[in-house]
């Protein structure tokens, strides 16, 4: 993929552009809906798309024929939409003959690599924290940069990557490649503590209690003292910063996605 | 009449194993009353899971101040019995240490059983004062209160009596060794015991006797009353834990599972070529499948194995981030629900002979509130925290599932996220068209 000069829009093509061109990418890159239509996460996803262009990596969206993986409805309870979902944006996927994807979300990660398999959707799943370690070990993404050198970050595990799968390393290689200071919380990996938006809980109130678990999460990253609070999930992202606003502290600590991290002039 | 104490306690033996069975066959019977799942994954891999988590307490030591202590408990509970087979042995022929034959490793056994004991007795004396004096928060939630509370207080007695017992009856033995008494031949090491007899000094041959066999006795007594007190217990983990992490989900924890009845309603909805009033087809005549889950009947006999494993220790809710939050959800609760609801249910057929009469209540509602369930965020911390595989999280979704899909019942703030993703395929309420939009930005 030649990089664009006039604008990044030029360099990020559709399957069906792909398609009728006779060409198949390595990658579908899978949007997602907070991908798409947050104004947070759309930043996390330009610096992911800035990320595979620098690569050289041949990816394609899916763009408008995108649709809900059904994650939320499912953990919500309703299977029936969630089959629904899933079988549309199969018949999509096999269309176009899709083979790999790289996700941003952990939830469409998980429920693209876990659950449209037994749906007739195999395909091989990564989430971007795993192809952006792949990129850097296989020398097709330098980590120059240098922002983050000796920053203080910690990384908060997203439930959907960390216990759901597994994914505990690759981002935490990424973010000792940057030179930084990476400091654990108490409760990390195996033990991290959920945001709180996990299980459709992003889209209603929680119930009643004495705290908000974003805002119990935000003060164990807080104890780190960190500069940075990474973070690998849109949603994950949003509770964070939320937290660290309730904190006052968004003058002096950041909340970042890990390819926001490996940008070298983030927006 | 030489023959009444082997008679005696062969009507011991045969009452305790009897009623233990009967028992066994009444948490089968129950067990089956949930969904047959299929297992997926290879074998071998169940039975490293067992052998590994199980057998080997390898999530025990996550915390390793309980789990070092649970390891000597139950080391010390596992090798202690092989000294219960000589007292069965002993008890049905009258013989005296009918294994003292083997000498030296004799010795070596009865040291390491006494060495054991102790260990035993100090780890029970630790987990009961972090119960009652450290009163660790997650042994003091609300459904910890009543029954739950005393079980888990009496379990440490039984088994502080009955290590106190052995050794009162080895010291005791050990004495009457000394003494040159008939029937005590010198047998065994008594590096704890040694101790206690040294307070038995001056007691008369006699006494030691009735204090010898007065142990002994109540001793296999408590053992025989403790294997039926498993069934009304916590406890029965001891057993359980073993099937429970064999059955355990192979699967990622991410990945919870496509339902089958629901796969047949969208194949045919996708199906252009299906005939919407066609008749069932042969065989297929009974009431359609329910989604999920209300009652205990509806779990899969996994979810149902893990609620009779679950031995109430709270690690689950403790790293809950809802429980951590001050919300009503428990992890433990709803496995303690399950197994409470499961059981009324058994007793309820009892009563009917067999036959299942509604009796008005369900899992849902009558034990596990709405709250709880929507409290949830489904993050796998519980799963994680178990220390023998269980999975609260499954059955916190089964629920959801029927109250969604059997009632509608959604919170209406989800029930707009759903609209939003059957209208424009994302939980907000954006164009679909609009899903490029972010390059141009």
């Amino acid at each position: 993929m030649e990089e664009s000069t006039t604008g990044q829009g030029q360099g990020v093509p559709t399957m069906a552009e792909m398609a009728a061109a006779g060409k198949q990418p390595e990658v579908l890159f899978w949007v997602g809906c907070a991908g798409s239509f947050d104004d947070r996460a759309k930043k996390i996803t330009r610096a992911f798309v800035k990320l595979l262009q620098k690569a050289g990596v041949s990816f394609a969206v899916l763009g408008t024929e995108e649709s809900c993986t059904g994650d939320p409805a499912k953990r919500a309870g309703n299977e029936f939409l969630f089959q629904m979902q899933a079988a549309t944006n199969i018949q999509v996927l096999n269309a176009y003959g899709v083979r790999k994807i790289v996700a941003t979300c952990p939830h469409c990660f998980n429920t693209l690599k876990n659950e449209y398999p037994g749906l007739g959707g195999d395909y091989e799943v990564v989430h971007h924290t795993q192809l952006l370690r792949d990129l850097i070990r296989e020398g097709r993404l330098s980590v120059e940069g240098g922002s983050f050198r000796g920053k203080r970050i910690t990384f908060h595990d997203p439930c959907y990557l960390g216990r759901a799968n597994g994914v505990y390393e690759a981002p935490r290689e990424i973010i000792r490649e940057l030179d930084a200071d990476l400091v654990e919380m108490k409760n990390c990996r195996q033990r991290g503590l959920c945001c709180g938006a996990g299980g459709a809980q992003m889209f209603k109130e929680a119930e009643k209690g004495t705290k908000e678990v974003n805002i119990k999460r935000t003060e164990e990253a807080l104890e780190t003292q960190p500069e940075v609070i990474a973070a690998a999930c849109p949603f994950c992202n949003t509770m964070m910063t939320d937290g660290v606003k309730n904190k006052e502290k968004e003058h002096h600590i950041q909340v970042l996605d890990i390819a926001e991290l490996l940008q070298d002039d983030p927006e | 009449m030489a023959y009444l104490p082997n008679l005696l306690f062969l009507l011991a033996l045969v009452a305790g194993i009897g009623f233990f069975a009967r028992n066994v066959r009444r948490l089968i019977r129950n067990i089956r009353l949930g969904r047959e799942e299929a297992l997926e994954g290879p074998r071998s891999q169940r039975w490293k899971n067992m052998a590994r988590i199980a057998l080997g307490q390898g999530k025990m030591v996550v915390r390793p101040v309980s789990g070092f202590m649970h390891i000597i408990v139950y080391v010390g509970f596992v090798i202690i019995n092989i000294e219960v087979l000589e007292i069965v042995i002993d008890g049905l022929f009258g013989t005296h240490r009918v294994f003292a034959f083997l000498g030296r490793p004799y010795d070596f056994l009865i040291g390491a059983f006494e060495i054991l004991a102790l260990g035993v007795i100090v780890a029970v004396v630790v987990f009961w004062l972090r119960r009652n004096v450290l009163r660790l928060q997650r042994f003091w939630k609300p459904e910890m209160k009543g029954w739950p509370k005393k079980d888990a207080d009496w379990i440490l007695y039984i088994e502080l009596i009955l290590m106190s017992l052995f050794l009162t009856m080895n010291a005791a033995d050990y004495s009457l060794q000394l003494l040159g008494a008939e029937h005590y031949p010198l047998a065994g090491a008594f590096p704890v015991s040694q101790v206690i007899a040294g307070w038995m000094q001056g007691l008369s041959e006699a006494s030691l006797i009735a204090v010898e066999r007065v142990a002994w006795w109540l001793h296999i007594l408590g053992i025989l009353f403790f294997l039926n007190y498993l069934y009304y217990s916590k406890h029965l983990h001891i057993l359980l834990a073993f099937p429970n992490t064999w059955f355990a989900k192979l699967r990622p924890k991410g990945d919870m599972g496509n339902l089958e009845s629901v796969k047949q309603e969208v194949a045919l909805m996708m199906d252009p070529n299906a005939d919407p009033f066609a008749a069932a087809p042969a065989g297929e005549e009974g009431p359609p499948a329910k989604f999920g889950a209300s009652d205990v009947m509806d779990l899969s006999q996994v979810q149902l194995l893990a609620a009779y494993t679950c031995t109430e220790c709270g690690r689950c809710t403790s790293e809950c981030p809802a429980n951590q939050t001050g919300k009503k959800l428990s992890p433990r609760k709803i496995m303690m629900d399950t197994r409470d609801r499961l059981e009324e249910v058994g007793r309820h057929l009892d009563a009917h002979k067999g036959t299942w009469e509604p009796d008005g209540k369900q899992l849902l509602d009558d034990y596990i509130s709405r709250e709880e369930l929507w409290a949830c965020t489904s993050c796998n911390a519980c799963v994680e925290a178990c220390p023998v595989s269980i999975d609260p999280l499954s059955i916190i979704m089964e629920l959801r599932r029927y109250l969604v899909m059997e009632q509608s019942a959604a919170p209406s703030e989800l029930n707009v996220m759903m609209s939003n993703i059957e209208n424009n395929g994302a939980p907000w309420p954006f164009n679909q068209m609009d899903r490029l939009n972010w390059k141009e930005e």
